[in-house]
């Protein structure tokens, strides 16, 4: 299972230049999604996980741009040799980022409710993504689109391709959006909250299709969620993020059995369980996200963590370091600090 | 960054909101509403220029006799269609604003009159002069001008943007028309408010049949082209009416088209409040409808109210300027805008006399603020957006 | 969808009833009857008027009846095609406006047409390149055009054009063919005088519109939506003109119905400036010459005009917006 990383994300640093000031909304996170393997990003609003799908795909909004940091899609051709391009270094408007994006990556963004456009079919919409990446007939696309509805859940899939958006409920969208992202057997599919506008039945039922998917597909998914219990029933490793950086990192069981971060601790805490004793009160974590303008000194987590270490973690910023074998964090509980003081 | 979707609240809805808030964040929570529309307005540069600049001309409508220094009716054969005159601020290096004389000749080959300033005759300009009699603000008695010359003949001699085939005096005239053009609308715009609030608060408030009238109403007056219905309702207007008669007619006219816009307005206002959840509240804790129309909704939609209004006033202005222009609307002696313009319908004569189309200037200048003011307005309207 | 078909041209027809009612007001109002004000006229220009022929007359437009009566009679009488005499001109109301219907209509549609061509690209470009040069640019110039009236603008462009080259910009044709009989050169020299007088009515409406337009791709720029397509690969150029420009399309349609009235309105004023052979002139002397069956005619034909070109532009916004045709709003 050690075999090179099918995506590496790599300091990756994402800046939204505004007018009130510079919101830094990736500052340097690090990660690595394994072929056919499930990782999760999980983190409170705001800390980076969505811009980081749409930075991998390259479709940050002006004012925001990449700033540094290296995405590698590793591609292993016929003859078996593997190579390495840096999404990071491509023209974001150019035929070969493009190419990518929703060919070998897809993404399933969260709102189910607007990501379609209520002027065209829902069919239309599918058939032009295939027939943007595959050099096939109309007929065969829009065959190909049906037999992609079926394999979703969508009851009688040839009538359904010619209905508008708006004509389908949030679950059956969710669903035709799934076969839209599947539509080019991309080798990553992202999938940007997507059971977090659907009802609870719903939700377990969209995260059961995509487990199915993948179990057949063998492509990696990358599932963001700001939710431990999806993570718990989807991810194989995690990748918790706090105000635009990696805290800590693992295999889920690690993560769930041995979190290390306090931030992580007070995250797995914070969820409600049927266990608890009756009417009592919901650990929460102190404090809130700071402001994106005013961002804390030395460990961004400092102010709400109930083990930091004054004249430390407010100067100093941890690096991700490994925990033992296969876990990383960022704290000084586990490292000493060994860079100056950030400004 | 988007706020949390509704599903994520239980989640993160636990955290303590109040810890980490700034002082500026602060300030802005307890800021009443008309205070954050008053900072937002404050931004919008543009906005509070137009503001400024709209003032100005209302003080000039109200100053017009002060500011002009001829007697704008009064007409003279021997001052025809004199054109603009400059002022020379300086004296051989002293400050001392004058104009030349103007000598009037006949042009031997067209027989008309042309007149040539003589550099040698220098008429100096005097502030606070005497000049015409007028009443200020129509109560007190006075002759005082901001300009003219020593004899208070000021009619004679000075003609700083000309004059037209009457011998009027064309700076004078201009500053008078402010009153009818500014007030015109100010006036049309009341009516159309009055009609538009009542009918789109009935509308919003009611809803059904009345709704579906009322509607019904306002989406054809807005199909039919105003300005034919106008003319035709204008052209009836009794030809020995007065110009005040003449005056309120034409608001009439104008605002019983132009109330459709306001209207819709406060009918949207209406609906989007009525499903708001703080009136749902207000309702469900026995609030009677007077007081939640009165405290909960008005504040909200007054702000949006007065933005419509600011919009809705140029058109009004535009609207007075083109039907006096066309002959149909106030009708000399009254002086508008559009009246001054009538002046110019003939291409011929605006070729020839070119300062016939001043008029032009104020009404593009008072459109242009009226719009940046309302847009600033409405964008400050909705200070929680 | 057929429903909607039917509510708007129910709708269409009650205007033009409602136009009807006005344009008969508009013949009713200035004192005295029209037979009399008629009947004298035609005595001082030495027409011999026999007393059965007044007394027909009356009895044609019933005068002696009650108000709505006279009314029905009058729509009566139209609908046999006969829209009465002109006073001033002693020709059948129909004789005179003739031509210049079809005129009006032709610099109406004319400017039309520029405001949608101009507005749309111009619109697109300052949403998709906010804050650019050439954006503030426009909205710069965009709102001068609103806030100049469009006989100001027209004015101003005479004078110009007088001064700077000593023509008379206005009309609509060449002098050759002022009197000449219709011709594919007479069409021809009319198409080339269209465009300035399209310009000229079309300025305030081009303003509005790409306001319109610029605010409304705004808002369909981020919905997410695009940001879908663009992750499925589409290049930029056809994403935005397929998905978030067919939105905004929506309401920029809609605006037609109101700009195609505002339009006719400003041509009336506008032909009065440039001279040309519109029914706007006509409507003027007709109306100061207190010519009510002209006035009232010419009146009834701009709403009727007006509410043809408002339905057509309900039919096209219910094709571009499949919600419309299913009836069914969000």
């Amino acid at each position: 299972m050690n075999s090179a990383p099918i995506l590496t994300v790599d300091n990756l640093k994402t800046y939204f230049f505004t007018d009130e000031g510079t919101v830094k909304a990736v500052d340097g996170a690090s990660f690595a999604v394994q072929a056919g393997k499930t990782v999760g990003i999980v983190g409170e609003s705001g800390c980076g996980k969505s811009v980081t799908a749409l930075s991998i795909l390259r479709i940050i909004q002006r004012p925001g741009r990449i700033i540094d940091g290296e995405i590698l899609l590793r591609r292993v051709d016929g003859a078996g040799k593997s190579s390495e391009v840096d999404l990071a270094r491509l023209d974001p408007e150019g035929g070969e980022i493009r190419a990518i994006r929703g060919g070998e990556i897809a993404l399933v963004f969260q709102e189910p409710m607007t990501s379609f456009s209520p002027h065209y079919t829902i069919g239309n919409q599918i058939i032009e993504t295939i027939q943007l990446h595959q050099d096939i007939s109309k007929a065969e696309a829009r065959n190909r689109s049906i037999e992609l509805l079926r394999m979703v859940g969508i009851p009688r899939p040839e009538r359904r391709i010619d209905e508008y958006p708006f004509e389908l409920s949030g679950g059956l969208r969710q669903r035709v959006m799934i076969a839209m992202a599947l539509s080019c057997n991309p080798r990553i599919l992202i999938a940007d909250e997507p059971t977090t506008a659907l009802d609870v039945t719903t939700q377990a039922q969209i995260l059961d299709l995509l487990r199915e998917i993948q179990e057949r597909t063998r492509m990696s998914v990358i599932i963001i969620t700001h939710d431990m219990g999806v993570i718990a029933e989807m991810a194989d490793d995690v990748i918790v993020m706090y105000l635009g950086r990696v805290v800590e990192s693992g295999p889920v069981d690690e993560i769930f059995h041995q979190p290390k971060h306090p931030y992580t601790q007070a995250l797995l805490r914070s969820i409600p369980s049927i266990f608890a004793e009756p009417r009592s009160k919901l650990p929460t974590i102190a404090g809130s996200i700071p402001h994106p303008h005013n961002r804390p000194s030395g460990c961004p987590f400092h102010p709400r963590c109930n083990e930091r270490m004054a004249g430390l973690c407010d100067v100093y910023a941890p690096r991700l370091l490994p925990i033992g074998e296969r876990q990383m964090a960022s704290c000084f509980l586990y490292h000493e600090p060994e860079e100056a003081p950030q400004a | 960054m988007s706020p949390p979707p509704a599903a994520s609240r239980a989640f993160e809805g636990e955290f303590d909101e109040a810890l980490v808030t700034t002082a500026a964040e602060e300030r802005v929570s307890v800021a009443t509403q008309w205070q954050l529309m008053w900072w937002r307005f404050r931004k919008h540069r543009l906005a509070v220029f137009s503001s400024i600049v709209i003032a100005v001309f209302y003080l000039v409508a109200i100053f017009a006799d002060f500011l002009a220094y001829a007697d704008p009716h009064k007409t003279e054969a021997f001052r025809s269609l004199i054109a603009p005159q400059p002022i020379h601020f300086f004296d051989e290096g002293r400050f001392s604003p004058h104009v030349f004389a103007l000598i009037g000749k006949r042009d031997p080959r067209t027989f008309k009159r042309v007149y040539e300033p003589d550099p040698e005759q220098k008429i100096a300009l005097r502030f606070f002069a005497q000049g015409y009699e007028y009443k200020f603000l129509g109560l007190f008695p006075t002759n005082l001008h901001l300009i003219g010359v020593d004899g208070g003949n000021a009619e004679e001699l000075i003609f700083l943007l000309g004059t037209d085939q009457l011998g009027r005096d064309l700076w004078s005239r201009l500053m008078i028309a402010c009153r009818l053009s500014l007030t015109i609308g100010l006036a049309g715009v009341t009516l159309s408010l009055v009609l538009g609030v009542l009918l789109g608060g009935i509308s919003g408030l009611y809803g059904g049949a009345i709704d579906t009238l009322i509607q019904r109403v306002i989406e054809i007056l807005r199909s039919i082209p105003t300005i034919p219905l106008w003319m035709g309702l204008a052209a009836a207007m009794p030809r020995d009416w007065g110009v005040v008669q003449v005056y309120f007619a034409i608001t009439v006219i104008l605002s019983l088209i132009g109330w459709t816009d306001l209207a819709r307005v406060v009918r949207g206002r209406f609906l989007a409040l009525r499903e708001e959840d703080f009136v749902l509240a207000a309702e469900l804790a026995g609030v009677g409808q007077m007081r939640i129309i009165l405290r909960h909704m008005a504040p909200s939609f007054l702000s949006h109210i007065i933005a419509a209004t600011t919009l809705a006033l140029p058109n009004m202005i535009i609207s007075e300027t083109a039907l006096s222009f066309l002959g149909l609307g106030l009708r000399p002696p009254a002086v508008s805008w559009g009246v001054l313009l009538q002046d110019a319908q003939n291409i011929q004569t605006v070729a020839i006399s070119p300062w016939l189309l001043s008029a032009a200037l104020p009404v593009i200048i008072v459109i242009l603020a009226f719009n940046f003011l309302g847009d600033g307005l409405r964008d400050a309207a909705d200070p929680y957006g | 969808m057929l429903t909607y078909i039917i509510r708007r041209f129910l709708l269409a027809l009650l205007t033009i009833a409602s136009i009807s009612v006005l344009s008969f007001a508009i013949i009713q109002l200035p004192p005295g009857d029209y037979v009399t004000a008629y009947i004298a006229q035609l005595a001082s220009s030495g027409v011999d008027v026999t007393p059965e022929f007044a007394e027909n007359l009356r009895q044609q437009y019933g005068l002696d009846s009650p108000i709505y009566v006279q009314y029905f009679k009058w729509m009566e009488q139209i609908a046999r095609g006969n829209f009465g005499r002109s006073l001033e001109w002693q020709v059948p109301v129909l004789t005179i406006i003739g031509d210049r219907l079809w005129l009006t209509m032709a610099v109406s549609i004319s400017a039309v047409l520029f405001t949608w061509g101009l507005a749309l690209p111009i619109g697109i470009y300052s949403a998709v390149r906010q804050y650019s040069i050439a954006d503030y640019i426009f909205t710069f110039v965009g709102f001068i055009g609103l806030a100049v009236p469009s006989f100001l603008l027209a004015l101003i462009l005479m004078y110009l054009g007088f001064r700077y080259f000593g023509a008379n910009i206005g009309g609509l044709f060449s002098p050759e063919y002022l009197q000449a009989d219709w011709s594919p050169a007479k069409v021809w020299d009319l198409i080339k005088h269209l465009p300035l007088p399209a310009l000229i009515l079309g300025t305030a409406g081009t303003a509005q519109l790409i306001r319109i337009m610029r605010a409304n791709l705004l808002d369909e720029l981020r919905k997410p939506y695009v940001i879908t397509a663009r992750a499925k690969g589409m290049s930029e150029f056809r994403l935005i003109l397929k998905y978030p420009v067919r939105a905004a399309l929506n309401p920029f349609v809609s605006t037609l119905g109101y700009l195609f009235p505002f339009i006719i309105s400003g041509s009336i004023i506008v032909a009065l400036v440039l001279g040309l052979p519109t029914i706007g002139p006509l409507l003027l002397r007709a109306l100061v010459a207190q010519d009510m069956f002209l006035a009232g005619t010419i009146v009834l034909f701009l709403g009727i005009l007006t509410v043809l070109g408002t339905f057509i532009s309900d039919i096209l916004l219910m094709w571009i917006d499949p919600r419309i045709r299913f009836e069914r709003r969000e």
